[in-house]
């Protein structure tokens, strides 16, 4: 289950900065609010994306939400249980790659199922895992022999296979070409559509949002607060092209031949 | 990269030809310059002095002192100041209470201790390890913590997110993630242990390349002066091919092929 609900949130840093960022006026050494009084409430099996400008916050409300980071005040609570620290149940995907250098692939994979006695059953497992990211022939490679989009995809690999409740995202397609990263919203998108798990994803592509999101929430600059949250009740694959549809056709078409089959 | 993996043939040919020519210069310069074999003795005669030292076998005798006390030292101060490093770099206290200290005693040359190492251990192998320990000790420990304190704070996250425990963080991220770091620490280490048992064996012992190289001088003997630093040299070369070797395992490549 996955079922968040943030109330009364607030985060504040101290701020340590030596000298004074252009556009900042806060006094050097005082507290800035990050967050301000945040009131959410994540239906289990929702996918939220987080819109807002840069530093606002929405990463460390995802970090407050995996259990990284605490909040200054107001609650977080997952199933009704306040979090305690960060737990195999909610899996933090991180936006430069949070894979592990050293071990490969499949190894990197193993990491969340290593508990698990039957060595035969636990290698079907990261077997159909990294089957299922389309990394199959790629278990023995080293992260630094992958391309960026594949990184991701293990990634996610390593976070499903253990089942979590929860996935954040902070902005898993950033720094990715222009294909891999509609492949890749397309595959997350079915992959949601297939699983149901909660998926909150940080992002500031808006047409990612529009795509993705079961519902989207917008943050204000900072001191951050929630400027729209509304749910997006469009069925996918979504299209923004219809009113033109001879374009519309054309896009689906150069999207169907550069390999992204619906343009979700 | 392919060169480095599949050496190709004027990779293999280029340090012999570099070599090479060292040798005719050298040749070359004692020939012209005309000076006395006491002063700089030509290839040939370091040449068949070696030889000579083959021979007698006193040249493997000595090899193999030197290299006993570096690798005993070398091993000690690896065994001990890389797991110190590890708490350094892990513990903000320990740092704090004993990185002062480290600061303090880095900066001492190991020759400055030989008067008491060999007050306290005597005439023999012991003073030779000590000092080399000593030598080796402190730029492992500051390197290991220097490399753990940099590790990448989203592994730790990692850590967290998959319930590790304290002693798998260290064994699958800390241990892992420094490694790089270590190899190329250990690869300077190895050479300044070198030139440290070199110093030690000229006081305390009776045995070794140091010990050769000074009694040659005592007795005039230029060429075999020169016999000793060639050995030296020589396996200095082999014990940075072996770290380098290290450094190319596939595990431990990822500090140097990352992107």
């Amino acid at each position: 289950m996955g079922h968040i609900v943030i109330s009364g949130l607030n985060k504040e840093f101290v701020n340590r900065r030596k000298s004074r960022r252009e556009d900042d006026t806060a006094p050097l050494g005082h507290v800035v609010p990050v967050l301000e009084d945040i009131n959410i409430e994540i239906e289990d099996g929702e996918m939220v994306c987080f819109l807002g400008p840069s530093g606002c916050g929405k990463s460390t409300l995802m970090r407050i939400v995996a259990g990284f980071d605490k909040q200054s005040s107001g609650s977080v609570m997952i199933d009704s249980k306040a979090i305690t620290g960060p737990s195999s149940d909610n899996i933090f995907v991180f936006q430069h790659s949070g894979l592990l250098p050293w071990m490969t692939v499949a190894q990197n994979v193993e990491l969340g199922i290593r508990h698990m006695k039957d060595a035969h059953e636990r290698c079907g497992k990261i077997q159909e895992y990294i089957e299922m990211v389309e990394l199959e022939g790629f278990e023995d490679h080293y992260p630094h022999q992958l391309s960026g989009g594949m990184l991701r995809r293990a990634e996610l690999a390593r976070a499903l296979v253990v089942n979590p409740d929860i996935l954040i995202m902070d902005e898993p397609f950033s720094g990715l070409d222009f294909l891999t990263h509609m492949k890749l919203r397309e595959e997350v998108v079915n992959m949601h559509q297939f699983l149901g798990k909660t998926i909150l994803i940080v992002t500031h592509d808006i047409d990612d949002a529009l795509v993705m999101g079961d519902r989207i929430i917008v943050f204000s600059r900072r001191p951050s607060q929630i400027k729209l949250n509304r749910k997006l009740d469009f069925p996918h694959p979504r299209n923004f092209f219809k009113k033109d549809t001879e374009l519309a056709k054309l896009r689906d078409e150069l999207f169907f031949m550069l390999g992204v089959n619906y343009a979700v | 990269m392919d060169s480095q993996t599949h050496p190709t043939f004027t990779h293999r040919l280029a340090p012999f030809l570099s070599f090479t020519v060292l040798v005719l210069i050298w040749e070359v310069a004692v020939r012209f310059a005309k000076l006395d074999s006491h002063v700089l003795p030509g290839p040939s005669q370091v040449f068949f002095s070696m030889i000579e030292l083959i021979k007698d076998g006193s040249i493997f005798k000595h090899t193999v002192a030197s290299l006993f006390r570096v690798t005993a030292g070398f091993y000690l101060a690896a065994a001990l100041g890389i797991p110190l490093g590890i708490v350094l770099g892990r513990s903000h206290i320990a740092s704090l209470l004993f990185s002062p200290i480290i600061n303090f005693l880095r900066p001492i040359s190991p020759l400055a201790w030989i008067p008491l190492a060999m007050l306290w251990f005597g005439i023999g192998d012991k003073p030779a390890v000590f000092l080399i320990f000593l030598a080796s000790f402190f730029p492992i420990v500051v390197a290991t913590m220097v490399a753990v304190q940099s590790i990448n704070p989203t592994f730790f996250h990692v850590a967290a997110n998959f319930n590790f425990s304290r002693f798998e963080v260290i064994q699958k991220i800390v241990i892992p993630a420094i490694i790089p770091a270590i190899i190329t620490a250990l690869r300077l280490t190895v050479t300044i242990a070198w030139i440290v048992v070199v110093a030690a064996e000229m006081i305390a012992v009776q045995s070794g390349l140091g010990y050769l190289i000074l009694d040659a001088r005592n007795g005039l003997r230029l060429d075999q002066v020169m016999d000793g630093m060639i050995v030296i040299g020589l396996i200095g070369i082999l014990l940075d091919s072996i770290m380098r070797r290290l450094g190319r395992i596939d595990s431990a490549a990822w500090g140097i092929r990352q992107p």
